[in-house]
């Protein structure tokens, strides 16, 4: 990966609270399990930025290699790597997402 | 290219030995899989870890050869959620 690719990833994660990396967008996902993780944010109502990986070849590849995660989506909530989509499904389902918001002091639908 | 059952069966086994392991081929494509896999080897890991243990398990073929696989990971004689 090269500098500028760590640098321009460090900095939606450093600057966004809650940073998605998702194939598409929130309001036209293009795979299915970028679009459930993006929808359990909405459903909390929760502030995301979401970063198209599909839209830059380096952040898709760089992505995976800087979380040491071999896929799409990733996220991110305060500079925290969360999960991809089985993990956080597993956390919205468990009520450990809403408990990671609260704890980070992010704002969510209780 | 795809991956069947049984390789990503033995690749995990190989790597997890005591793990059982009940996977399904969703669409039935060879390409989307979903994977319950209890472990001893899971016992006080985090679930980012644990995950990262099945993709090891896998070397490389997660996201590559392989699209798509759920991931549901149990620890043996722990918390069955």
């Amino acid at each position: 990966m090269d500098q500028q690719t760590k640098e321009l990833i460090e900095n939606n994660i450093n600057t966004n609270e809650v940073c998605l990396f998702m194939k598409g967008t929130p309001d036209a996902p293009e795979c299915g399990f970028s679009m459930a993780v993006a929808n359990m944010l909405k459903i909390l109502e929760v502030n995301f930025k979401s970063v198209n990986v599909l839209s830059d070849q380096n952040i898709r590849e760089g992505i995976k290699k800087f979380s040491e995660w071999p896929t799409v989506p990733q996220l991110y909530v305060k500079k925290e790597f969360v999960g991809g989509c089985d993990i956080v499904k597993e956390m919205f389902e468990n009520g450990e997402l809403k408990k990671l918001f609260e704890d980070k002091q992010i704002k969510y639908k209780k | 290219m795809a991956m069947n059952l049984k390789e990503i069966e033995s690749m995990i086994k190989e790597a997890l030995p005591d793990a059982i392991i009940d996977i399904q081929d969703l669409a039935g494509d060879g390409n989307h899989y979903s994977a319950t896999i209890t472990s001893s080897a899971f016992n006080g890991k985090s679930k980012i870890e644990q995950h990262k243990m099945i993709y090891n398990s896998l070397k490389g073929k997660m996201g590559n050869e392989l699209h798509a696989l759920a991931l549901k990971t149990k620890e043996k004689n722990g918390p069955t959620n």
